[in-house]
């Protein structure tokens, strides 16, 4: 059984739509990410998803209970991270954990116990009973992330949950979710910025532009689909010929393919507007006109540029 | 309604408040100002005059002005003693109960406003809570602060006026009936009336200010009281004391019931009033 499914889900703010017709499965044990610029509705799709917000049309169902009329029961067996770390900087650590768990209906008696095992976990032991304005950023936000996972939850919505860390402790996150996923059968969902983490750690991902889902697959799937523009958008493909090869290459190639443009660096030729798919054509020409090739590099195509064709570029006056 | 949820975060806010300077610092200067100072300068200033007794006499006289029922009351009394029983018994008692109502006000305003300010809220409005067990929380969380102070400040107040009294009257002036009525009954409906208001305005404006300032309006029923006493329109007796309570909880009742039919955690982020 699915533990998020929605049909069509929308939600207006006035007459601007923040998540407009979201239809998106979630399968137990998934990781899935929520990709999108600011404003893309990936905030307002968790507060739908756990309760805090109605939704203006659809329909929606978290472990299996509706969340504008089982919002309280949902949120009991679910983590939240929210974009701010929301932590009331006057408390402790130690106090801020204590509290969370009495909220989720933990019992005094084993508090103690959870809370060393979870500051442990984001190497907090030190900084226990330090009041949380004393903490680093980072610190900050590991706390906030131990205070997500405290209670055990089935279901784990992360809100750029890394955007505060250093690599090691970004490392140290991605390892322990992966974990809390494969041993506790946890679902998360987490919407960020960084595309390199949703690669390394989504088994799927959903983008989001303008409220509306435009893609959706795992990264593989969605690098493939659309490497071909990717590349072509991003990044040249460099050939590595002999010095007194490159003017003849130069005038082989723009006389074969009118639509590439061609760069010569002291050993090689940067080539502009060719795809994966067009490299043996390239290549093919060249050999062709007897222009021995030395080593070609074609870039791999990662995430980011999947994004980056999926998006025009943000309008920064909105 | 979830009782253990509503606990925790009682426990929570409390362990907010009693953090914060902010809002410690006005629950205890009112008490302080109006039920430490006031009864001391009010029984000590007449002999500070030049010529006491002149004093005394004039100031004895707006007895005459008060209901039949509070001058039956203070029959028999020396003319200081009538001062000193109608100040510290009588025209002070409306003023005590601004100690609950301004306790439960600023412990309130902080409630939700004071939340958004620490952007602390979204992390309460993920909490497996409903919205009511959220109101009924929020609301408990300022009506017991505000009900220790008002306890602490009787007692304070009830040790201060028996040490100013003891020298004119010769007796212990407190414990009486009239003010714990006052306490038990009346404070804390008084209280519960301001924190339901408070909380509901706290929950649609962005700062604790703004939430305090407006909130301030709760304290005219006791400003009409105050009025009402020292002008003669009435006077607090046994029966107008017990009264009054009941008049205050009555109202509690319907705007609780108002509250957590109206209150929405959608609206704390959307800033739609519901």
């Amino acid at each position: 059984m699915p533990v998020i499914r929605t049909l069509q889900l929308t939600r207006y703010f006035g007459d601007k739509a923040a998540v407009k017709d979201l239809s998106i499965t979630i399968e137990r044990g998934e990781i899935f990410g929520l990709l999108g610029h600011n404003g893309a509705g990936k905030t307002t799709s968790i507060r739908l998803l756990t309760g805090i917000l109605s939704a203006h049309g659809g329909t929606m169902e978290v472990l299996g209970l509706s969340p504008q009329r089982d919002g309280a029961a949902i949120r009991a067996r679910t983590g939240v991270l929210p974009e701010t770390h929301a932590l009331d900087e006057r408390m402790t650590a130690f106090d801020t954990l204590r509290l969370h768990g009495l909220t989720y209906g933990w019992s005094s008696r084993m508090i103690p116990a959870r809370i060393e095992e979870v500051l442990a976990a984001f190497d907090l032991t030190e900084q226990t009973h330090q009041r949380i304005r004393k903490l680093s950023k980072g610190m900050k936000q590991r706390l906030a992330l131990a205070r997500t996972l405290f209670h055990r939850p089935e279901l784990i919505f992360l809100d750029e949950p890394t955007s505060a860390l250093d690599p090691i402790a970004r490392k140290a996150v991605h390892s322990f979710l992966t974990q809390m996923v494969q041993s506790e059968g946890a679902t998360a969902v987490v919407c960020t910025h960084n595309l390199n983490e949703a690669q390394a750690i989504c088994d799927r991902v959903g983008v989001l532009e303008k409220g509306r889902l435009i893609a959706l697959g795992t990264p593989a799937e969605l690098i493939a689909g659309l490497s071909e523009q990717a590349t072509r958008a991003e990044h040249p493909v460099l050939f590595e010929v002999p010095a007194e090869d490159m003017d003849r290459a130069c005038e082989a190639l723009t006389s074969a393919h009118s639509r590439i443009q061609v760069e010569k660096n002291s050993h090689s030729l940067r080539i502009h507007g060719v795809g994966r798919a067009q490299v043996p054509d390239v290549v093919e020409c060249l050999v062709r006109h007897h222009i021995r090739i030395y080593a070609i590099n074609v870039p791999p195509v990662s995430l980011n540029d999947v994004y980056l064709a999926l998006h025009s570029p943000p309008d920064m006056g909105h | 309604m979830h009782l253990s949820a509503v606990f925790a975060l009682v426990r929570r806010d409390l362990k907010i408040v009693s953090q914060s300077r902010g809002v410690l610092l006005p629950m205890l200067v009112v008490p302080v100002l109006s039920l430490v100072l006031l009864p001391v300068l009010a029984v000590v200033a007449p002999s500070l005059g030049d010529s006491e007794q002149a004093t005394v006499l004039a100031l004895s006289r707006i007895v005459d002005w008060m209901s039949a029922g509070l001058q039956d009351q203070l029959a028999g009394y020396t003319d200081l003693q009538k001062w000193v029983v109608l100040v510290l018994v009588y025209f002070l008692a409306p003023l005590y109960l601004v100690v609950p109502l301004m306790v439960a006000s600023v412990v309130a305003a902080d409630s939700f406003a004071g939340e958004k300010e620490r952007k602390t809220l979204e992390a309460l409005l993920y909490t497996p809570t409903t919205d009511a067990e959220l109101f009924f929380g929020k609301v408990l969380a300022a009506w017991l602060p505000a009900m220790a102070v008002s306890l602490g400040s009787f007692l304070l107040y009830a040790t201060i006026a028996n040490w100013v009294a003891w020298p004119v009257l010769g007796r212990l002036l407190f414990p009486n009936a009239i003010w714990l009525i006052l306490v038990f009954w009346v404070a804390p409906a008084v209280a519960a009336m301001g924190l339901s208001v408070t909380v509901l305005i706290s929950s649609r404006v962005q700062s604790f200010q703004e939430a305090f300032q407006l909130g301030g309006f709760v304290v005219l029923p006791i400003v009409v009281l105050l009025v009402g006493q020292v002008s003669g329109v009435m006077y607090f007796s046994k029966g107008m004391v017990a009264l009054l309570g009941l008049g205050f909880w009555l109202i509690d009742v319907a705007l609780l019931a108002i509250g957590a039919h109206v209150f929405r955690r959608e609206n704390l982020l959307t800033g739609d009033p519901g």
